[in-house]
């Protein structure tokens, strides 16, 4: 690889020594996250680069700025030359240089670092592991297709501390229920899906960031070289929830992490075995107060009172008016009537839930909410907000519905 | 210009040289000073409407926590403050001073298509009406408020939004029409209005900087418009061209959005970026350095800014060739910059220089935009704009850029060129407080924005993790100080155009003054150069 090498002599050679001494000082300001990734190395590396070629550029413009300023003010400068343009070939010589320059920092000192960077980014080859992350409005869902595991990862900062109503914790809107976890020392591939509108996936302490575009699947690529948590956000505008989709890595060393696969396998296990256990009342409205909050309540509201125009109430009895084709879907349910929000059917909310009213922004929870889970959170929804209906859903009436009966 | 063209303009000049009274002066008007007015005061007014919105956001974000706005309205706020901003304010005031100063520069009667004209004024307020109306609407219990998408309005995001995203797309129709309409005028004004004896290369370098901002607007709206169309029949006719369930593609819209919103940072930069050389001269007393050169940056620029439209896309995860060639062309793009920023150094170097109200705001305007452009250069990196895109720091960059550029130089351009259009000097005093405390203010939003960016604070969210909250407050406190400044300004302009207590501006009006705008008096009469002046 001898482009490599020439590469490695361009970042060291060219711009190594003026890079080495800031470095150590732009660290106790506020700076990128510690790098945890090649890739972060590199680009930490070239912003260090940057700073001091900037930081240089404009000592020098406003220094020159100061100094006419200064010197050329009417005070001291009674008399204003007329020249216009550059004359003779020494002046022009002078004239020329700063272009030059600005040539070589462009192409030279900041190209090749970039270009060397690009490349690595773009290089997937010799993945260890894949992790499909699929974005949706508003949480990540993460699969590793290789163990058969798979699960959503939904922010776990309560409402009220968003609200003011409580005290904000250490990683307020930066924590999730479920982080993701990934081996250190091994190349994971990410491969990034979207099921509804535009999304990033970013984590700085990797220095990548991806956007994911519904109708395509984007590929990154990470290898992580300490344990810790690393948390990141999502960085596309995409709705309501943009600011309330976060991602929290957990990386642990290899070791550890076949552990912990393990431990998620039985974790999936005892979650399959719920769908056919029975609960009390109690027990499925504590746990569906908990689901709904993570799950519902960024459209429905923690209230249950919707948001006029977008999204219904769970409120019955409530007047809500939206765009036609949604309100169709809502009547043909059996959720609608004459203008205000009605408890439909027991089966139709299950299959609201289970597959999403297809035309509007409610989507499908069949893929991240387990059958015990449905049944947790359409008991809360039917017994609380003011509605008493008494129905009481067991997981193993959503488990039918989820086979397709 | 044939001379029986000439004389019957004259014969029309004498007819009319009083304005017609009342509010038709302004309804049907076709002077160009009076629509020139008209543009400077409309986008003014909807500069403050903007900084309202700026002022919303900031509060927001004074702290962690949801206080003033919900998550719906501060999408909808951030949305409509870069609409208002880049469509309503900006490019009105610098079409304003086009429609003023183009033809009291070329020596010219009037715009070339006075009728035009009036026509592409008056659909700027029905624009500006079509993106606040869905919230008086709502106010009134119709709809979801107004587009809540970004001002990028990327799909599939929008094709998910209410109705506000309708009002929205037809504003940007009606925007584009107006502008192209106006950038017609002008090239046709330019090319046919020009007294004998101005040729092309001895245009004011604010010609010429709107014959390529004209060039610009002409070569990239309509690709925005018929984008904008694109949305709308794929919001109600059944196409997909951007929805990827229907086998569109969301990063389509991107390339047709950046297309055209890429030498729109052009559109709205170049225009003063061609009023500070005439500042600059004026109070070092000096000739323009390097008109030549200046003049063919801006053609470069012109040329260079409709090709490296996807460096605003470089994580939308393109092929590794693209994002190397986005990178490399636009680095080429700060050669023309920096020989603009060489020929204003060159003009005032050695200059005898007064620091007057525009001369502030024109230094200040070299400072801040050299800051944004410096930032630029760090952006274009395909690489490291992986972290730096997105945050806060890409967004106190184009503020950098956009409040640094054009804003400062408007502001330095309305003083500038204030006394000349009421016949009064300004408040002195007024306008130094203002640029001083302008410059702080600036500083203090947009520097700790730098540094949230690099620490990893993502842009267009309305509440923020805990480590981001000590500077936000600082940013948000600028941001007050910045609005409350702003009113300085207000102030000075309405009492220097209403007030009686301004000391009478000569013809000339400052000492190193040239060009023929100031072999006028001030105000300058109605109707000008009804016959065409002598240029030596």
């Amino acid at each position: 690889m001898s482009g490599e090498k020439v590469l490695r002599l361009g970042l060291s050679g060219v711009i190594g020594a003026a890079f080495l001494p800031v470095r150590a000082q732009a660290r106790a300001f506020y700076n990128f996250q510690t790098p945890v990734t090649p890739i972060a190395r590199d680009v930490l590396f070239i912003h260090d680069l940057f700073l001091v070629i900037i930081a240089i550029l404009f000592a020098a413009g406003i220094g020159l700025l100061l100094y006419t300023v200064y010197a050329h003010s009417r005070r001291r400068h009674r008399t204003a030359a007329t020249f216009t343009q550059p004359v003779g070939r020494k002046q022009w010589l002078w004239a020329s240089t700063p272009f030059v320059a600005l040539l070589i920092i462009d192409y030279v000192v900041l190209g090749i670092p970039a270009l060397h960077s690009i490349w690595a980014l773009a290089d997937t080859r010799g993945a260890e592991m894949t992790v499909q992350v699929t974005a949706h409005q508003w949480h990540w869902q993460y699969q590793y297709p290789a163990y058969g595991i798979g699960f959503s990862s939904d922010l776990s900062t309560p409402a009220r501390q968003i609200d003011d109503r409580a005290p904000k914790d250490k990683h307020f809107l930066l924590e999730v229920n479920h982080p993701l976890v990934l081996p250190t020392h091994e190349k994971v591939l990410l491969v990034l899906a979207s099921s509804d509108v535009i999304h990033a996936f970013w984590v700085p302490a990797f220095g990548v960031k991806q956007d994911v575009v519904p109708g395509y699947l984007r590929q990154t690529w990470v290898e992580i070289d300490k344990p810790g948590v690393y948390r990141g956000q999502c960085a596309e505008l995409c709705g309501v929830g943009h600011a309330f989709m976060p991602i929290v890595v957990q990386a642990v060393p290899p070791a550890q992490f076949q552990h912990w696969v393990a431990a998620e396998r039985a974790r999936e296990a005892a979650v399959q075995a719920t769908a056919s256990a029975t609960y009390s009342e109690a027990q499925l409205i504590l746990r569906g107060r908990q689901i709904f909050q993570s799950n519902c309540a960024a459209c429905h509201q923690s209230n249950g009172l919707g948001l006029p125009g977008a999204f219904p109430p769970i409120a019955a009895g409530h007047p809500f008016a939206a765009s036609a084709p949604m309100l169709a879907a809502l009547r043909a349910r059996g959720f609608y009537r004459h203008g205000l929000i009605v408890e439909g059917p027991v089966p139709n909310h299950i299959r609201i839930v289970l597959h999403g009213i297809p035309g509007t922004p409610m989507p499908s929870f069949a893929a991240q909410l387990s059958a015990a889970d449905i049944a947790a959170v359409i008991t809360y929804e039917r017994n609380d907000f003011g509605n008493h209906t008494g129905d009481v859903i067991e997981p193993a009436t959503v488990a039918a519905l989820k086979d397709g009966h | 210009m044939s001379a029986a063209n000439l004389s019957s303009e004259q014969s029309h000049a004498q007819h009319h040289d009083a304005p017609p009274r009342g509010i038709t002066r302004w309804l049907y008007a076709t002077n160009h000073k009076d629509i020139g007015v008209m543009y400077l005061v409309f986008g003014v007014l909807m500069f403050f409407v903007g900084g309202l919105l700026a002022e919303l956001i900031r509060s927001e974000l004074l702290t962690p926590t949801m206080r003033v706005l919900t998550p719906e309205a501060y999408n909808q706020v951030i949305t409509i403050h870069g609409l208002v901003m880049v469509f309503a304010a900006v490019m009105p005031i610098t079409t304003g001073f086009a429609n003023y100063l183009i033809p009291l520069m070329i020596g010219a009667p009037d715009m070339a298509l006075p009728r035009l004209n009036n026509w592409g004024f008056w659909l700027l307020p029905a624009a500006a009406v079509l993106l606040v109306l869905p919230w008086g609407l709502k106010l009134i219990g119709i709809g979801t408020g107004t587009i809540d998408t970004g001002w990028t309005m990327y799909a599939p995001l929008s094709i998910q939004a209410g109705p506000g995203a309708d009002f929205a797309f037809v504003a940007v129709l009606l925007l584009g029409l107006s502008s192209t309409m106006a950038s017609i005028n002008i090239l046709v004004t330019v090319a046919q209005q020009r007294a004998p004896g101005m040729s092309w290369l001895r245009l004011p370098v604010f010609v010429w900087s709107w014959v390529i901002t004209a060039l610009l607007l002409i070569a990239v709206f309509p690709a925005l418009m018929a984008g904008c169309i694109m949305q709308i029949t794929d919001r109600h006719f059944g196409t997909h061209f951007f929805s990827a369930s229907g086998g569109g593609d969301p990063v389509l819209w991107e390339h047709i959005f950046w297309f055209f919103g890429h030498p729109e940072v052009y559109i709205l930069l170049l225009p003063t970026a061609g009023l500070l050389p005439h500042i600059l001269a004026t109070f070092a007393r000096k000739p323009l350095y390097g008109y030549k050169a200046q003049v063919y940056s801006f053609c470069a620029i012109g040329v260079m800014s409709i090709v490296v439209w996807a460096h605003h896309m470089f994580t939308s995860g393109m092929p590794t060739d693209v994002n190397i060639y986005f990178m490399l062309s636009t680095m080429a793009i700060s050669v023309p910059v920096a020989v603009l920023f060489f020929c204003w150094f060159g003009t005032i170097w050695r200059g005898s220089m007064t620091f007057e109200t525009p001369m502030l705001f024109a230094l200040g305007y070299i400072v801040l935009f050299g800051i944004g452009g410096l930032t630029g250069l760090v952006l274009s990196d395909a690489a490291a704009d992986q972290q730096y895109h997105n945050t806060y720091f890409l967004v106190a960059h184009f503020h950098y850029a956009l409040f640094g550029g054009p804003i400062m130089g408007i502001f330095a351009a309305l003083y500038y060129y204030l006394p000349k259009m009421t016949g009064r000097m300004y408040s002195e005093i007024l306008g130094r407080w203002h640029f001083w405390l302008t410059l702080a203010a600036f500083n203090l939003v947009f520097m700790p924005q730098f540094l949230l960016g690099i620490a990893g604070m993502p842009r267009r969210i309305p509440d923020y993790a805990l480590q981001f909250a000590p500077l936000n407050m600082v940013s948000s406190i600028g941001a007050f100080a910045l609005g409350a400044t702003q009113l300085l300004f207000l102030y000075n302009i309405l009492r220097t155009a209403f007030g009686t207590s301004g000391a009478v501006a000569s013809a000339r009006v400052w000492e190193g003054s040239s060009g023929l705008e100031f072999t006028l008096p001030s105000p300058p009469p109605f109707h000008t150069f009804a016959t065409p002046p002598a240029i030596d």
